[in-house]
Parts: structure tokens; sequence; C-alpha cells
């Protein structure tokens, strides 16, 4: 945003709580790379230029990259400014931070999708002897105790802290809802690839057939490995893990799992054979290699005694966090209303870098760069006055 | 997928389901809605349940009649086997909700039924009931349902109606995930 901000000569700052790239520094967990193979990563001016572009950046060398960019487009960054307000005064908006206040025509929020980690309220039902951890806490294997490890959520968080666990020798439930199955590679490419082919990175907002559901699909079921594996759930089945339904209600020491498990499965192994079909049709292929349906044991447990376990582990999401935010621009369910990133009801306010904001593509790094020419666009209109 | 341009016609309005959908997203507290029935024993375990009156979208409504349904239970268990088990009654509701959800479901995506069966089973163990096994529960262990469908659609298709069928029924859901109940006595 920025650097397009730059490019068009409009006077800005970026208020940085921390240092830039502050989350990736301290927010995830050690073993974590990129969904997106490296020569996805691109933002506007500097795209990967090193010698993998099919791999996978961790979270280090991403860091690096940012750092870099910030210098490369010399963005007017104030880092370690924690904003406390932002509210409406008059036409503008006041940014009141601990380092002074600013005010401003327009505000860009770009302050992440993923501030707060989401924890079912049936959390507080689990009995005090168990761990309860998030992956903003996690951060590798040996921070857990040896014993049992219920993974609530099977998107990729889940499945990738479930792996690591299994492989570090634990045992390992994990508590399986709708998800979004996808295999690293099909016919020698990146699925990212086959994505991007088909065009599905570039699908807009307002094109969409049903954007709620759009905005809150999980994450795909991916890792990012050197050796591009595929990371399913009978992957995990494989190295030992038990796979349960939704975990509905805990009561005293009983876990108790929706009986759906079959069904998300499958509602996952038939999307996941469209979107195969989708791409063998597109290419004028015959059909390639279809992955095995997902196993699912005749009789999966729906009751659990956790006497057994040790520690939950919380994969169910993220949130934004808008506390600072004082201006009335939240929906019932906390969201922001906003129509491709033009807050709705607040002229001048702008957000960035939500899932399918303006394109599927608009939580990806890559997707940075439309997104904020869209927006820039419309927010040099506002301050020059043109009519948007 | 669009509706309009559809020529399928199972019989369901989805474009109604629709503009409730959007409507309600703006006045959620009209999308809360209660369901009610009346039961009454008649002798031994035979019971009579009355369904009439409802309440949604911030109002009471009627059905167009009173439905009533008797239960008893069978001569196996000592009965009289004057009506179904209440148990089967779940198996009405499972089966008739999904199948609704098939039509519901194809009507959206432009798919034409010709015919829909669904095929229920229900495994129970008696010995949770009869109090004679505390490790057994009383309800269903397990719940098997089989459909049979034509329809203008290949089998993935028709696999995906069932499947989304089941991700938006009340009653799956409502036997898959635990609920809360209280009963009270006045």
């Amino acid at each position: 945003m920025s650097r397009v901000l730059s490019e068009q000569s409009i006077e800005h700052v970026v208020l940085e709580r921390g240092e830039v790239a502050n989350t990736w520094k301290t927010e995830r967990w050690d073993s974590l790379r990129l969904l997106t193979p490296n020569w996805l990563t691109r933002l506007p001016g500097l795209e990967y230029d090193g010698e993998d572009p099919d791999g996978f950046m961790a979270v280090d060398e991403l860091v690096a990259f940012l750092e870099r960019y910030a210098s490369h487009v010399e963005a007017p960054v104030r880092t370690g400014v924690t904003v406390t307000s932002v509210s409406r005064v008059e036409d503008e908006y006041l940014v009141e931070t601990d380092a002074g206040r600013w005010q401003a025509p327009a505000v860009v929020l770009a302050s992440g999708p993923f501030n707060r980690a989401h924890v079912p309220a049936v959390a507080a039902e689990l009995p005090a002897r168990l761990d309860q951890l998030t992956p903003v806490d996690y951060k590798r294997p040996d921070q857990l105790k040896p014993g049992r490890v219920l993974v609530v959520g099977a998107s990729a968080t889940g499945l990738q802290l479930a792996d690591e666990l299994l492989r570090s020798g634990r045992e390992v439930t994990v508590a399986v809802g709708e998800h979004v199955r996808m295999p690293r590679t099909y016919r020698g490419r990146d699925i990212m690839y086959w994505l991007d082919e088909l065009g599905r990175h570039d699908e807009r907002y307002d094109e969409v057939d049903d954007l709620v559901r759009a905005r809150h699909v999980p994450s795909p079921q991916l890792v990012g490995t050197p050796d591009r594996v595929d990371l399913d759930l009978n992957a995990l089945t494989d190295r030992g893990a038990e796979l349960v339904g939704r975990l509905g209600a805990v009561n005293g020491t009983t876990a108790a799992f929706a009986g759906s498990l079959r069904n998300v499965c499958n509602l996952a192994d038939l999307k996941l054979k469209r979107l195969l079909n989708t791409i063998d049709q597109q290419g004028g292929f015959d059909a390639g290699p279809r992955p095995e349906p997902t196993r699912v044991s005749d009789d999966p447990r729906v009751l659990i005694d956790l006497a057994g376990y040790d520690t939950v582990l919380w994969a169910t999401g993220f949130r934004a966090d808008y506390t600072w935010l004082d201006v009335d621009v939240l929906d019932r369910k906390g969201e922001i209303r906003h129509a491709g990133g033009v807050v709705k009801d607040a002229p001048g306010l702008y957000r960035v870098g939500l899932n399918f904001l303006r394109r599927r593509k608009s939580s990806f790094i890559h997707g940075a760069e439309d997104d904020a020419r869209d927006l820039v666009e419309h927010l040099a209109a506002r301050l020059t006055g043109s009519p948007v | 997928m669009s509706t309009t341009e559809s020529a399928a016609d199972n019989g369901v309005n989805v474009q109604a389901l629709l503009d409730a959908r959007n409507a309600l997203t703006d006045a959620p507290e009209a999308a809360e809605f209660t369901w009610r029935a009346t039961n009454e024993w008649l002798r031994g375990t035979h019971s009579k349940t009355t369904i009439q009156q409802y309440s949604g979208l911030g109002a009471d409504h009627e059905h167009k009649s009173v439905f009533s349904y008797n239960a008893d239970h069978p001569e196996v268990f000592a009965s009289e086997d004057l009506a179904p088990t209440p148990v089967e009654f779940l198996l009405v509701g499972l089966a008739s909700c999904l199948t609704a959800g098939v039509a519901a479901v194809a009507q959206n995506r432009g798919i034409q039924l010709e015919s829909v069966k669904a095929t229920v089973e229900g495994d129970m163990n008696i010995l949770g009931i009869l109090g004679a096994d505390p490790e057994v529960r009383n309800g269903y262990k397990n719940i098997r349902v089989n459909f049979e469908i034509e329809a203008d659609a290949d089998a993935d298709d028709i696999a995906a109606l069932v499947a989304q069928s089941q991700k938006r029924s009340a009653v799956f859901d409502a036997l898959t995930n635990p609920t809360n109940v209280t009963v009270t006595v006045s």
C-alpha cells in the first residue's frame, strides 16, 4: 500500500507496533513455511529472485524479504508505535498512539487478519488440568507435555501441527470439521500454479457466487516443504493419528465429537475431485491421478475421556482485532463492513489484507498489489474530491 | 450456477429461500424459530403428540391443520404396538430432512430429480435402556442412510447433492451434535 501511495506522491506514514514483519517474528511456530511457492512471493516492485523458485519460504526468509522490501521501497515506517485509537473527527480520522497523534483524511487498516487465535466457547468447559495452547503460543513440540494431544481443527494449521507432534512421538487425536483438501502438486506442478492458471486467484468479490462463504473458506490442507509432500488426513492416519468429528461439547472429562466426520471428509473429497476435473478439462488433458479418498474408520469415536490427554491445541482459526477502532463499522459478528476494502459508512477508511477482500488472492502476499492499486485509486480520488 | 435459467423443477422455491437468507442476514432476530409439540399419555407406552403452532420471523404461526402422531412400543417390548416407536420417529425426521435437502440443493444446482428413495437404519443395543449394562448408551450407536437417486446428473454430482444436504440438515445436526435438553415439571 505504501509503495503505491508513494508512486502517486500521496504523503503518508506507516505505523508499526513492533518491527517490520512483527507478527511473523513473534507469533508463528518455528517450522512454519509459506503455503505459496517462492515464485508467487512478490510485492509491487520486488519479486523473489533466489535460487529456488519452487521452494517455500521459512519465516526467517520471509522476514528478510519483507525487511528488504521496506527499505527497497523506502516506506516511511515508524516502528515501535502502537495505535491505541482511531476515531472520526469531522471529515477526518484521529489516530492516537503511544508516540503522538496523527490526523488524516484517509486511514488504511493493514493490521492483518490473524491478530487473535479464535478459541470456541467449549474451551471453558475443559478440565483445568489440561494444558490449552493456540498457534500463537505454540513454537515447537518439546514445549508440550509428553502425553496425548487433542488437536482441534483440520485446516492448514491443525494438520501441520498435528503432523509435527506425531513425528515427535506423541499420540494425537484430530477433531475434524469442514475443511478444504488439496494436493501439493498435480501433474508435476504446484497446485498454486493450477489455481493461477484457472484464474481462481483473480476471481473478484463482486463476481463470486456466495461472498460470505468465499470469505470464510478454511485454509487448504497444505504444507510448504522442500520435498513438496501432500499433507492430508490420510497422511496423519498413516502416522498414527486418530480422526474424530468436530468437537461439540465437554461434560466433566468427557468430550463429545460430531457424528459427521464421514460427511465432512466426503464433501472435501468431492470438492477436490471437481477441482482436479476442472484442471484436466481446461487443459484438455486425460484424467490425471486422483488422490485416495479420505479413510474414515467405520466407527469413529464420538465420546472420548480426556483423562488420558495432556494438551488441547486449538487450531480453530484466527480473528482480526479491532479493539482500537473507535468508528462504528463492525457488524454483529465483529467483522468490518466493507465493499472490496472500502469500509462502509466511513469515507476515507480502508481495509487491506483480508480473506477475499477484493479477490481470492487478497490474503496472499502476491494479492496485495492489485488490491493496493484499486484502493489507492479510490483513495486518491477521494483526496482530490473527484467522484468515486 | 444459475437458478433462473435452469429448466429443472423439483417443486422447491429456491428463490424464496435465497431471498429469505438475504433478508434474515440483516434481521438476525427474525431468524430465531421455536418448534413445538404437545404429547399426551393414553395408556401403557401409547401416547399421542399433536403439532400445530410454531414461532419464527418475529411472529407466531399455525400449520394449516393440526397434525397428530401416535407412538407406542412393539410387542417384543411387551407393549401393544399401536404405533411406531419413538426412536423410529427420529429416523422419520432424519430421512425426511435429508430428502427435503436433496430436493432443495438439486433445485439450486439446476438438477432435475426423477426419483429419490432413502432407506434408514439405526443400530441400538437395548441393554442400555433396560439398565442392564451401564457401559451401553441408551441411544443409537450408529445410523445408516442409503439414497437411491435418479436424476439428470452424474454420480459425483449426485453424491455432492447428498453431501450438501447433510451439511445443511437440521436433523442431521441434531443427531450428530450434542444439544442441551432441559426437562421441567410444572
